[in-house]
């Protein structure tokens, strides 16, 4: 018991730091990535490449003065930022990243704790998410606030309903609403995956466009539009308070992507079995990222890269070297799997955002309800029906 | 743990639908009644609900809130209006329903011994599958039947909100 | 472990439902009456969860998801009411929609 309760402790506090750094860090990615997009270096300043570029921002936010403009209500304008980001937070709890693992003689699975109704636990924060932005939209007491925040909740019930209707499929295929047992059934290669094995490729698409909506990203960004509304519903947060509400878009962004590679990708299953080599892919991947970036710091654009590329190019080549040993394979081979899937749609959110743009109001409601939630429907029936025909 | 869960997660819900009746403005009602329904969804874990707990924090405090809190929004409804109930109203009003509830409690506490209790963990049969093969065996005909009510629902919906086309 | 009395619950599920008749009979806006409605059916399903694990039986959770079901769908037209009332009469004080009174 004592065990229990200090492993869930130490996994609670490990959880936290990675995630919130990956969150920091995913927002210094998708600045670069856009940047290159559009040709231009993007953060370059603070540390090599910008690197540093998230500390700094996090200390500007703290540091910055947090207005309250007079006319807003008081308890809800301070309430919702909370709600936001405590609702993205809470459902990383049932998350699992990788298969149980040992550590001292304990066994212990890679996720906080496995519910058996994981997936509903997952929808539910998400459905409790809304009240940040609209409550927020609403209190700012704010025409261009107000405006973000009805558009959001609009916008987030209607695209909430395609999304469970996709995440639905999935789950008659895996028949099993724990996220640990769902990526069980789908053990043993790509062929095996929802995705593929399960035939719900049209299920995964409808989720990854509802779940851009659900997020508010590009091109469903209309809660936010800055050219019609300032900044939406955040129009009147400054310092912490807007920050609360950029960390609960960029954690929404990561919890959906974990839903999407562990709904439909096989979760930390490689894509074929580790005796036919898939164990030596990440660290194929690591060696030419190593070299790349050696060649580069041999032949610096600026002064400074001979150093750090060298440096980071070292690192890879180090990290290359750890993902052969076979004691820590075990369990990093997995890691490795969930990351690089869940890390492929976040790309894809940031690629396109770089890429598309906006939709118009009515395009949007229109697209969710006349086109994505038929499509959904449609596929859950089929889905069920040959589950039905075949079982 | 059990009766520590169960005071905490009744007085938030009790003192939030305190404040869902005496708040002025809809939105800190409403707000309120979202306080109310998490709370009771806590309960329902309690007692072995899992499935519920999950569909009613989704479809309660999810979806049925979410539209009042977009029509109160919408309409931008204010706080409202301070008028003169009558004082007789007032005056017997809250002693009555005092008087109620204590009755209700009272034979809520003489019918039901006190030998009856909950612990987490005594009925295991509210999983999402139990509930499932019930709704789709012995209660297959009020399912499809609330299906129905659904589809009037829609309809009459769109037909009140649909913009005049003359 | 202590345990928490079944007839807890019940009075609990008892003095909610009292709180939600309070609010519908003295609140005056039409949507925090339509609230306490809610309320109401949520103490009601607070006593069918009780039941339920009282007899050990799933049939009570039934009863609670049909009752969720139909506040959902009264929530839509109860709402789409509550629109076009205000779009008439520009007001939501359930006195002053009394056009059937005379």
């Amino acid at each position: 018991m004592d065990a229990f309760i200090v492993i869930t402790l130490i996994k609670l506090a490990l959880i936290a730091f990675v995630l919130l750094t990956a969150v920091a860090y995913l927002q210094w990615v998708e600045r670069k990535v856009i940047a290159h997009i559009q040709v231009r270096p993007g953060p370059y300043r603070v540390g090599p490449h910008g690197l540093l570029q998230p500390l700094a921002d996090v200390i500007k936010l703290i540091t910055k003065e947090d207005m309250m403009p007079s006319y807003v209500n008081k308890p809800l304008y301070l309430f919702a930022p909370f709600i936001a980001v405590a609702m993205a937070l809470l459902s990383i709890a049932v998350i699992p990243f990788g298969p149980t693992i040992e550590v001292a003689g304990y066994q212990t699975w890679m996720q906080l704790t496995d519910l058996n109704i994981g997936v509903l636990f997952i929808l539910a924060a998400s459905s409790m998410g809304v009240y940040g932005i609209a409550l927020a939209g609403w209190a700012s007491n704010n025409k261009y606030a107000l405006l973000g925040g009805l558009r959001s909740s609009a916008q987030m019930i209607s695209y909430e309903l395609p999304l469970a209707l996709a995440v639905a499929s999935p789950l008659l295929v895996s028949n099993t609403l724990s996220l640990r047992k769902l990526v069980g059934s789908q053990e043993g290669g790509i062929l095996h995956w929802n995705v593929i094995g399960g035939g719900q490729i049209v299920a995964f698409l409808v989720f990854v466009i509802a779940a851009f909506a659900e997020t508010n990203r590009v091109p469903f960004d209309l809660p936010e539009a800055e050219n019609e509304l300032v900044a939406g519903f955040h129009t009147e947060y400054s310092s912490m308070k807007f920050a609360a509400f950029f960390m609960a878009e960029y954690l929404n962004m990561v919890t959906v992507s974990c839903m999407a590679a562990l709904l439909f990708l096989g979760g930390w299953d490689a894509p074929w079995a580790p005796e036919h080599g898939s164990r030596f892919v990440p660290s194929i991947i690591f060696v030419i990222a190593g070299l790349t970036a050696l060649y580069h710091g041999a032949n610096p654009p600026h002064k400074l890269d001979r150093y750090t590329f060298t440096a980071f190019g070292l690192i890879f080549l180090v990290l290359a070297a750890i993902f052969v040993a076979p004691i820590v394979q075990s369990w990093l081979l997995p890691l490795f799997w969930f990351v690089a899937k869940a890390g492929i749609i976040l790309f894809a959110f940031i690629w396109i955002r770089g890429t598309l743009p906006r939709f118009r109001y009515d395009q949007l409601m229109g697209f969710a309800w006349k086109f994505l939630f038929p499509v959904a429907m449609l596929n859950l029936l089929v889905t069920s029906f040959l589950i039905a025909w075949f079982a | 743990m059990d009766i520590f869960l169960f005071l905490l997660f009744a007085i938030i819900a009790v003192v939030a639908a305190i404040n869902v009746v005496v708040q002025t403005h809809p939105i800190s009602s409403a707000v309120s009644l979202i306080g109310v329904m998490g709370s009771l969804a806590v309960l329902y874990l309690l007692l072995g609900a899992e499935f519920l707990a999950a569909a009613q924090v989704i479809v309660y405090a999810g979806a049925i809130m979410v539209l009042f809190v977009f029509v109160i929004m919408l309409l931008n409804a204010g706080a409202e209006a301070k008028r003169g109930r009558s004082l007789m109203v007032q005056l017997l009003g809250v002693p009555l329903l005092v008087a109620l509830l204590g009755l209700l409690a009272y034979f809520v506490q003489r019918l039901f011994p006190q030998g009856v209790t909950v612990h987490f963990g005594g009925f295991t049969g509210g999983t999402a599958e139990a509930v499932g093969r019930a709704l789709f065996t012995s209660y297959v005909l009020p399912f499809e039947v609330t299906s129905l009510l659904i589809l009037i629902a829609i309809i009459g919906a769109i037909v009140l909100a649909r913009k005049e086309l003359d | 472990m202590t345990e928490v009395p079944i007839s807890w619950y019940l009075t609990l599920s008892a003095i909610l439902f009292a709180l939600g008749v309070a609010g519908f009979l003295f609140r005056r806006s039409i949507i925090t009456v339509f609230m306490s409605i809610e309320l109401m059916l949520n103490a009601v399903n607070l006593s069918f969860i009780t039941f339920s694990y009282q007899f050990k039986q799933v049939n009570g959770h039934l009863f609670a998801f049909f009752v969720m079901v139909v506040a959902a769908a009264e929530a839509a037209v109860g709402l789409a009411i509550i629109l076009n009332i205000f779009k008439n009469r520009a007001t939501l004080n359930i006195d002053e929609i009394d056009s059937m009174k005379n």
